[in-house]
């Protein structure tokens, strides 16, 4: 393992940001570290960078423990969320800033600074001033000026979300496919799950100061560790169910699970749990009724035995959706359904 | 951990600061204060009526010249900020003058402009020194405050006046703040101005604490009188703390091009404003010029020392003096006013009590009377291993005391401006402590480092309270000089004078002119 | 501006600074024979001589000047235990009283001493010389009466006239040493007790009370460079010899009957560090040649009996007869309560 925290707490006086937390990172690995704001996945980030002591609890690198290593000699890149690019230098100067400090020659520096703006797509921008550029430009050197020293990790801290929704799913794909390109372990902070799941080979959910549950996006995804997990998943509405070799039960019909087994589960339910259906096992009232760009969100109070009382999320096609007052019958789909609470 | 280091670098070179205050400052004033409550009377002076009627005139007239210079400094910061308008520029740098002009010489001039005076001309004459303060500090936030919400609040239907108070108002609040804080310290212990158009009438704390000194000879009086003068500038400086911190806090900065504009309409009545504002405050200043120009004997006499040689030295070797001591002073100002501004601008979080203490020290030189930093260099400094008591050198050492807030009231707000993960980026990057504070901290805030520094050269080059106390008669600046010619009788050395002073403006002039060229208007002055 | 632009500035400015620093000038290095004259800020004395007297005599004399003569004092008496220089010249008769008891000065009789100075004697253990003596007195401006067709004033009482009122203009006597001169001769000549109803009427008939001897004379005072609105004035009684008409003849005149003495003093200090050499600049104070030069450069006449006096002292400022003076232990008893009684007086 490249970079191993073990037991790994940081207090701001008493209140400990981040506690007891294990964590891994292989080389060439791409984690991320996914929570609500407030969760503790910043300071996590700035511990292992030397921006904050750890109270307790080691952080290694290759085995050798860094607690004495200061910020500059420990090769870590990293990537604040707004860039923080200097201003009174180019856009080269910012990209080859590093390289100076690690006496990387002249020629080298420059031939590198171009690969490197070559790589983030901004070919040419050399001399521009750095306050020129838009925020995504400005992600991007932010980039290239971490990536340019050849750090052993790199460490992005909410990378893109200063950024616009249409940019920032874009640069997600493209920041994803740099890092496979390059081959860079990389420890992302985020909070947006989309994210999250784009860039990471693994997820590392947070949640208080605590990680909750690591592991592959599809596995973190489908089977969260808990509720709260789920819930910060996208899971509105949880019910519970009987597994019988993958065949789940609940109060809101039969649904064939993979992975579910046998025993006693709990299903959690995102929007597109639930989709109209004429045929479908459980009934209710629409409420609400929005439209998307490809479906109709509804909000539906259901009716029947063990049903969850409050009004259920479901979606349903844009022609002909039903109207609020409308009677509706619904059936589940696997693509929204998490479980978890996995039986044994 | 990897932060023990530069903690105590940090300790380390806090010492600097610290020691020179220590030494220069605290140890004299204590020791003259400690030998004044030694004696008797102290409680007399305290519970007599007469000292609060004092401190009730000191504080009163100090408010009411901190208004004026309020009042007539806002129109100029305006136009300062805001105004895309020929001659800004120099209006910037004319506004300076006033400010290093020699006390002796701004209270002979207001003499002349209003005989029986009284209160009104010190009030006046205070001000007059101090407009420079508001309209820079409060010109520098203004000029960097989003022109968008005002235009926001007009477009909601605010009235010109109600855009003003409800959005400009409490986004610069904090600079009028500090600004008002610092004229008003200059104000209260101001000493030539009111000893000259106070006559025997109108005394303040500073003058009395001079006459218990130096004429009377009651330390014990001075002591009680130097403790409420102390009491109340650090009330004051509280005040004024509190409001930077909140102006630090919310220090966005943008551009100057981007906020100024060419005035429209009902923005030219206060372009109208300050420029009678500039007017008033050049009357004093032509006065002093034209006076010059009536003879060219005063001028020709400059090489000279004055009729029957009022002088030891000529005063072109004074102007010399100035330039040398100016130079020492500010050398060693910015290394203890940068040196305080590192060590304040590391302490923000969780130290905040420790910052403001060391803040505060470093401007009570500000707010205590020369004469007892004088009168407490004679008592101690000769127990030194060197016996500065009589040295040129302790001339610069006075004048960097006085500087030195001023040089860490114009660095600070830059470097804490400055965002901390810069720092921390570049660290990541690879560069050291020292490195990264050459590559960030340095690289971004040399120009107001410059700034700062050609700043207190000047106001160096004006000192006269200290400086006419410590000089010796072989070594004089010109300031001190131009007094000792005013003070003796003979029309040349009038003459002379008046020639020395419009001198003394035109090194001000080129000096800050200099400084302009170089620096964009950030930091407080 | 280019960067390269800006490093050259950067550089012209470094260099500047190297050439024009106190340290990098620093101070030329003194011999063994090196006195610090402590003094006030009046004091003047001729280049020539003076560079004459240190290259004969071999020594560098360091002058440190301390404010007025009471700022003198007070400092003398403050650094007792170590004194900031060897010799101090200029404390009055106003404040000898408070350096004696003091301790501040150490015995010594100079040669010359017989030949004049010790008319002026205060001190029977001779630990003061008087160097030279001055007199305060009223100044009235002699062309602004005769133009205004009133007989110029010609003492005290005049003053408190109502037909001078308006006409006066005094330093403050807790900030000017004329002003307190001043209060010392009407002390004088009024009484310990019945002083203050002269101050009373003076308040009374528009007195101008300026903090500082320049603005009294140079500003308000009708009669001098500034042509103010006064026409008389507390200041010397040579100052009169300073406002020479083109006409050869003064346009003032001191009122000698108004006038108080002051009388100047050296004495070596106490612990001086180098007391034989502080022994020979005194003894050269109050030589024939230093003595010529001190009305000129100081407006005080000689305490040396038969030294010439210059033209224009002759015949506009003549030594008055009899001027006022108060015995020193009055003076150092009194003083402080004087001034502050009149400063109230004045104020209220």
């Amino acid at each position: 393992m490249a970079l191993e925290l073990q037991g790994l707490s940081v207090r701001y006086g008493s209140f400990a940001a981040v506690s007891d937390v294990d964590l891994s990172v292989a080389d060439g690995e791409v984690v991320a570290l996914l929570g609500p704001s407030g969760c503790g996945k910043s300071t996590l980030l700035r511990a292992v960078a030397g921006l904050e002591r750890a109270a307790a609890g080691s952080i290694r690198w290759d085995g050798t423990d860094l607690a004495g290593v200061a910020v500059h000699r420990r090769d870590f890149g990293l990537v604040f969320q707004d860039g923080q690019l200097f201003p009174h230098r180019d856009v080269a100067a910012n990209v080859a800033f590093g390289m100076r400090m690690h006496h990387v020659d002249k020629a080298d520096r420059s031939a590198r600074v171009d690969e490197l703006l070559k790589l983030v797509g901004l070919e040419g921008y050399g001399e521009r001033r750095v306050t020129e550029l838009s925020g995504g430009e400005q992600q991007r050197v932010a980039l290239a000026r971490a990536l340019a020293p050849k750090p052993r990790l790199l460490l992005l801290d909410e990378p893109l979300s200063a950024l616009d929704r249409a940019l920032r799913e874009q640069l997600a794909v493209d920041l994803a496919a740099l890092l496979r390109a390059t081959g860079t372990t990389a420890l992302v902070v985020t909070h947006d799950h989309d994210e999250a799941f784009t860039l990471a080979d693994r997820v590392a959910l947070m949640q208080a100061g605590r990680i909750r549950q690591v592991g592959p996006p599809d596995e973190v995804w489908r089977h969260p560790a808990d509720d709260v997990v789920a819930g910060f998943l996208g899971c509105t509405t949880f019910v519970p169910a009987r597994a019988d070799r993958d065949l789940v039960t609940s109060s809101l019909g039969e649904i064939a699970l993979p992975g579910s087994g046998n025993g006693t589960v709990l299903l959690g339910l995102r929007a597109n749990a639930l989709r109209t259906d004429p045929g479908g096992f459980v009934h209710g009232e629409v409420v609400q009724r929005l439209h998307r760009r490809d479906h109709a969100r509804l909000l539906v109070q259901l009716s029947g035995d063990g049903v969850p009382s409050g009004p259920v999320e479901a979606v349903a096609p844009v022609a002909g959706a039903p109207e609020p007052g409308d009677a509706i019958r619904l059936a589940l789909d696997a693509d929204g359904i998490a479980l978890t609470g996995l039986a044994v | 951990m990897s932060n023990a280091a530069p903690r105590l670098v940090l300790l380390l070179l806090a010492l600097v600061p610290v020691g020179f205050l220590g030494l220069f400052f605290a140890w004299p004033v204590v020791s003259i204060v400690g030998i004044g409550l030694g004696g008797s009377g102290v409680t007399e002076v305290l519970t007599s009526g007469d000292t609060w009627r004092l401190v009730a005139f000191t504080l009163g007239q100090a408010a009411a010249a901190t208004l004026v210079a309020v009042l007539m400094g806002m129109p100029l910061a305006y136009v300062m900020a805001r105004c895309k308008l020929p001659g800004v520029g120099l209006v910037r740098t004319l506004i300076l003058v006033p400010f290093v002009l020699p006390t002796v010489v701004v209270g002979l001039a207001f003499r002349s402009l209003l005989p029986d005076g009284g209160v009104l001309s010190i009030v006046l004459a205070n001000a007059f020194f101090n407009v420079a303060v508001v309209a820079r500090t409060v010109g520098g936030l203004w000029a960097h405050t989003d022109r968008r919400a005002e235009e926001a609040a007009r477009s909601l239907g605010a009235s010109r006046w109600r855009a003003f108070t409800s959005v400009v108002l409490p986004a610069i609040a904090p600079a009028v703040g500090s600004a008002a804080a610092v004229v008003f310290l200059f104000c209260a212990t101001s000493f030539g101005v009111v000893l000259m158009l106070g006559g025997a009438r109108y005394r303040t704390l500073e003058t009395e604490i001079y006459l218990r000194t130096v004429d009377l000879f009651d330390l014990p009086g001075a002591a009680a009188l130097s403790i409420l003068q102390v009491v109340a500038v650090i009330a004051v400086l509280l005040v004024g703390a509190f409001a930077r911190r909140r102006r630090e806090t919310a220090l966005k900065l943008r551009g100057r091009t981007e906020t100024a504009k060419r005035p429209v309409g009902a923005e030219w009545i206060i372009v109208g404003a300050a420029l009678l504002v500039v007017i008033a405050l050049l009357v004093p200043i032509v006065g002093l010029i034209t006076r010059s120009l009536t003879t060219m004997d005063g001028w020709r006499a400059l090489a000279g020392t004055g009729d029957e040689g009022t002088l030891e030295v000529p005063a072109w070797q004074a102007a010399s003096n100035s330039i040398r001591a100016a130079t020492d002073a500010t050398i060693l100002a910015m290394l203890l006013g940068v040196t305080a501004a590192v060590v304040l601008s590391q302490l923000r979080r969780g130290r905040a009590v420790l910052g403001e203490t060391l803040d505060l020290a470093l401007m009570l030189p500000l707010g205590v009377s020369a004469v007892t930093v004088g009168f407490g260099y004679l008592v101690t400094l000769g127990d030194l291993p060197f016996d500065l008591r009589t040295s040129p050198l302790l001339v610069p050492f006075a004048q960097a005391l006085v500087i030195t807030p001023l040089i860490v009231r114009t660095v600070l707000p830059v470097l804490r401006a400055i965002d901390e993960r810069l720092r921390q980026a570049a660290g990541t990057l690879g560069a050291g402590p020292f490195r990264v504070w050459r590559e960030v901290d340095l690289a971004l805030a040399w120009r107001s480092l410059i700034a700062a520094a050609g700043f207190g050269y000047v106001v160096a080059l004006g000192e006269f309270g200290a400086t006419s106390f410590l000089a010796r008669p072989d070594a004089p600046t010109l300031p001190v000089a131009i007094a000792r010619l005013i003070s003796r009788p003979g029309e040349l050395n009038n003459e002379m004078a008046y020639a020395a002073c419009v001198v003394l403006m035109l090194v001000t002039v080129v000096a800050v002119v200099a400084i302009e060229r170089l620096t964009p208007a950030v930091g407080e002055f | 501006m280019t960067r390269t632009a800006r490093l050259a500035a950067l550089a012209l400015a470094a260099t500047t600074l190297a050439g024009c620093s106190l340290v990098g000038g620093g101070e030329q290095a003194s011999s063994g024979h090196t006195v610090t004259l402590v003094t006030h800020d009046s004091w003047a004395v001729d280049k020539a001589l003076w560079a004459d007297f240190q290259k004969t005599s071999g020594i560098t004399v360091k002058v440190s000047t301390n404010g007025d003569a009471g700022a003198l004092t007070n400092k003398l008496v403050l650094t007792k235990a170590n004194p900031i220089g060897d010799i101090a010249y200029g404390v009055d008769s106003t404040f000898a009283s408070r350096a004696l008891s003091g301790g501040v000065f150490a015995p010594y009789s100079s040669p010359d001493a017989g030949k004049g100075p010790q008319r002026y004697q205060i001190d029977d253990s001779h630990r003061l010389t008087a160097v030279d003596v001055g007199d305060v007195c009223l100044n009235v401006d002699t062309g602004w009466y005769a133009q205004h067709n009133l007989p110029a004033p010609s003492g005290y009482a005049d003053l408190v006239d109502p037909r001078y009122k308006g006409q006066t203009v005094v330093e403050d006597p807790s900030t000017s040493s004329p002003g307190l001169a001043f209060l010392l001769g009407t002390v004088k000549q009024f009484g310990a007790d019945k002083w203050p109803d002269f101050w009373t009427k003076l308040k009374a008939n528009d007195v101008k009370v300026d903090a500082g001897w320049d603005e009294a004379y140079t500003q308000d005072f009708s009669g001098s460079s500034g042509k103010g609105p006064r026409p008389v004035v507390v200041s010397y009684a040579s100052s009169p010899a300073d406002e020479i008409g083109d006409d050869g003849k003064p346009r003032t005149k001191a009122v000698l009957n108004t006038c108080y003495r002051q009388v100047e003093y050296a004495g070596v200090l106490d612990g001086a560090k180098n007391p034989d050499d502080a022994r020979k600049v005194l003894d050269f104070l109050i030589s024939q040649k230093f003595q010529e030069q001190v009305p000129g450069s100081m407006y005080v006449y000689p305490s040396r009996e038969g030294v010439a006096l210059p033209d224009a002292w002759k015949t506009a400022a003549p030594l008055p007869d009899a001027p006022a003076q108060l015995p020193a232990d009055q003076v150092d008893a009194n003083r402080e309560k004087w001034v502050q009684q009149c400063r109230t007086l004045l104020q209220g």
